[in-house]
């Protein structure tokens, strides 16, 4: 990871040197335990804050949106495929970015390992594949693999779809996984179990949005929920309104998420918000044959009309 | 002030007694984090917990609170008249709030509370609340509450300081109301008032010290709005924001409300929202336009608020209780302690050498 760092360094200055970019947005050391901070550089003298570490969760794509300079990136894999998806839907032109790809093996899930030990976690490090925890009174060496984020685990992009130039040669992609395990045992559910399911998993919200403006397909000028000439959906902890909210939300990301996993990171309280984007991502699979944000070329299936599209859900 | 023992096998007992002379809220275990919960008998508050994931502030400003309700019903009497909405003011203990959760009650209530306007809802919720604080053996790392007019053991707006010695708890009589709240758990057994208070003293002390983040208030009063209002630093502090509402949602000390209507079929009501200074709907005027537009804009709203606003209307410290909810929860890392600094250190003629 430092030279990960370091090459990131090297590859900004560069860039800002030679004026290919204006700016470079990447991420900064964090004041608090697994996280990371955005952050833009505007000139060579400011790269030394660039760090990569396994707490780079946050999807960068978002920070594209509005930009007008010639910008220089840092993109893991499905960073880049946000990047793909926000130029397929004309936010940002190809010509205006560079990107810096970073092969990823995957991000720590902060929620998770805060919940798997009693006291406050002090100093998480890593090395090689390790991650070491420390608090007050314990000290624990964890696998990396087996506190990543549950997104990550189950990642089969990890390398930058679209760049201009790698940080290190590609990792190994993960085969043979399952993706949609926890998707198939809600799709056996009968209809008041999933209601249920999904009533408990909504309640702990606090409307927070973090959700959505974690999200880098999430840049309307004005989201439905804030709409108010007409006012769509109320303000409330109804949960009415809140389910309204989340199942929208999740429409909305039909055949563009890529499972970045920002989302559930962004929650405050824990929310698998994933389990309903999942589902749609799954959908898109199945009946589109489409993963999001793997090619500049090819339409999104929910943008284009093709005569054999599936049509068995019209009864 | 009196100091009782309390043996922790007299706790459920007493905690039983309390049922009868209060409604219970304490710490709850939800699974991933701890919050407060209404108590149901045979329920004890769980202190297994650093702090709540939220804030104790929804126990006298909920997050939707019903205010007036009213019929369209031109066949009843009362059509198109705003109605109170019955509540249950009615004694709530608290058990086991922070120092900070109980101290962010006071810097809320200068404004619900003031000589020329009383929130009615806020004042009636607070009134009926009596505080148990439970004092901060292991304060986190994220915590700076010495620093911002706060404490692990800070006594400030408590009625009564619990503090968990291991083998028993010492419970420190703070008020009128801790009084009673001691009365009606039952427990009787006074300490010698030299022993209780040197033994929470050095438990205290020991405690401040775990608190190694200090931030630095002191010249933000002098500071001129303005310039602190124009300095360079906001873009640089706003980047990262997803202008979520998190850090407010978390915040104890963040008041900010709308006030809705809501009307199914002939029948609505009238209630208030919790609302935040990040979100553009929030200043959106009628007319479309937004004085706030930009997320700088939103951004530096907040912490000029905190840490400026606050600091020269109230002339009583910062509108914060350095409980680090919102430096742990920001989903980008935006910490109020490096903006704090920035802000306390601004020095406009560094920045622009003449």
């Amino acid at each position: 990871m430092i030279d990960y760092s370091e090459k990131i360094k090297e590859i900004s200055k560069r860039l800002l040197e030679e004026g290919r970019v204006d700016i470079v947005i990447g991420f900064k050391k964090g004041t608090v335990p697994m996280m990371n901070e955005p952050c833009l550089v505007k000139s060579s003298g400011e790269v030394e804050k660039f760090v990569w570490d396994s707490n780079c969760g946050i999807n960068l794509a978002n920070y594209l949106t509005g930009r007008n300079e010639k910008t220089g990136i840092v993109a893991k894999g499905c960073d880049s495929r946000n990047i793909v998806t926000h130029i397929i839907e004309n936010k940002i032109k190809r010509e205006q970015l560079y990107i810096i790809g970073v092969p990823c093996k995957g991000m720590i899930d902060k929620h998770r390992v805060a919940a798997m030990f009693d006291g406050e976690i002090k100093v998480v490090d890593e090395k090689d594949a390790k991650i070491i925890i420390k608090g007050e009174n314990f000290e624990k060496t964890l696998d990396k693999e087996s506190i990543l984020q549950s997104n990550c685990s189950i990642c089969i992009h990890r390398n930058p779809v679209l760049n201009d130039e790698l940080v290190a040669d590609p990792v190994e992609e993960q085969r043979d996984v399952d993706r949609y395990e926890d998707v198939r045992k809600i799709e056996t559910m009968k209809p008041q179990e999933k209601w249920q399911y999904f009533e408990d998993m909504l309640k702990p919200c606090i409307r927070c949005y973090a959700c959505r403006n974690a999200c880098p397909l999430c840049y309307c000028p004005t989201c439905f929920v804030d709409e108010h000439r007409p006012q769509w959906v109320g303000k409330s902890q109804d949960p009415t309104d809140l389910r309204t909210f989340h199942f929208l939300r999740a429409y909305h990301c039909a055949g563009r998420c890529t499972d970045c996993g920002a989302c559930e990171r962004a929650c405050p309280v824990g929310i698998p918000v994933r389990q309903f984007t999942k589902k749609l991502e799954k959908d898109c699979l199945e009946l589109f044959n489409w993963e999001a944000g793997m090619s500049l070329d090819v339409r999104p299936p929910l943008d284009t009309f093709r005569p054999d599209d599936p049509d068995d859900f019209i009864k | 002030m009196k100091i009782f023992k309390v043996d922790k096998q007299d706790w459920v007992a007493g905690v039983e007694k309390l049922f009868t002379a209060y409604r219970l809220v304490g710490p709850v275990n939800e699974g991933q984090f701890h919050n407060f919960k209404k108590l149901n008998k045979g329920e004890l508050p769980d202190f297994n917990f650093l702090n709540t994931r939220l804030s104790a502030k929804s126990l006298v400003h909920s997050q939707t609170e019903a205010m007036f309700e009213y019929s369209l019903d031109e066949n009843k009497e009362n059509h198109h008249i705003m109605v109170d909405v019955k509540k249950d003011y009615s004694s709530q203990a608290v058990i086991g709030i922070r120092p900070c959760d109980a101290k962010a009650f006071l810097l809320v209530k200068r404004n619900f509370d003031t000589s020329q306007y009383r929130d009615p809802y806020w004042i009636r919720a607070y009134e009926s609340l009596t505080l148990v604080g439970l004092a901060c053996h292991n304060p986190c790392s994220s915590c700076f509450c010495t620093t911002s007019g706060c404490g692990p053991f800070h006594e400030e707006g408590l009625d009564v300081l619990l503090v968990d010695t291991d083998d028993y708890y010492l419970a420190k009589i703070l008020t009128d109301k801790g009084k009673n709240f001691l009365i009606a758990s039952g427990w009787d057994t006074e300490t010698d008032a030299d022993g209780g208070d040197q033994k929470i003293e050095i438990m205290k002390k020991a405690a401040e010290e775990k608190i190694t983040v200090l931030i630095n208030t002191d010249k933000l009063k002098a500071k001129e709005t303005i310039a602190l209002y124009d300095a360079e630093f906001w873009e640089e502090v706003a980047f990262s924001c997803i202008n979520c509402g998190t850090c407010t949602y978390v915040c104890p000390t963040c008041w900010c409300f709308d006030i809705q209507d809501e009307t199914r079929g002939k029948s609505g009501i009238r209630m208030r929202n919790w609302d935040s200074c990040m979100f553009p709907l929030f200043t959106l005027h009628g007319s479309g336009h937004n004085p706030r537009g930009k997320k700088v804009q939103r951004v530096r709203q907040r912490f000029m608020h905190k840490l400026k606003y606050y600091v020269e209307k109230y002339d009583n410290g910062i509108q914060c209780v350095g409980c680090g909810r919102c430096v742990n929860l920001c989903p980008v890392n935006i910490d109020i302690r490096r903006v704090c600094e920035l802000m306390n250190a601004y020095d406009p003629q560094l920045e622009c050498p003449a």
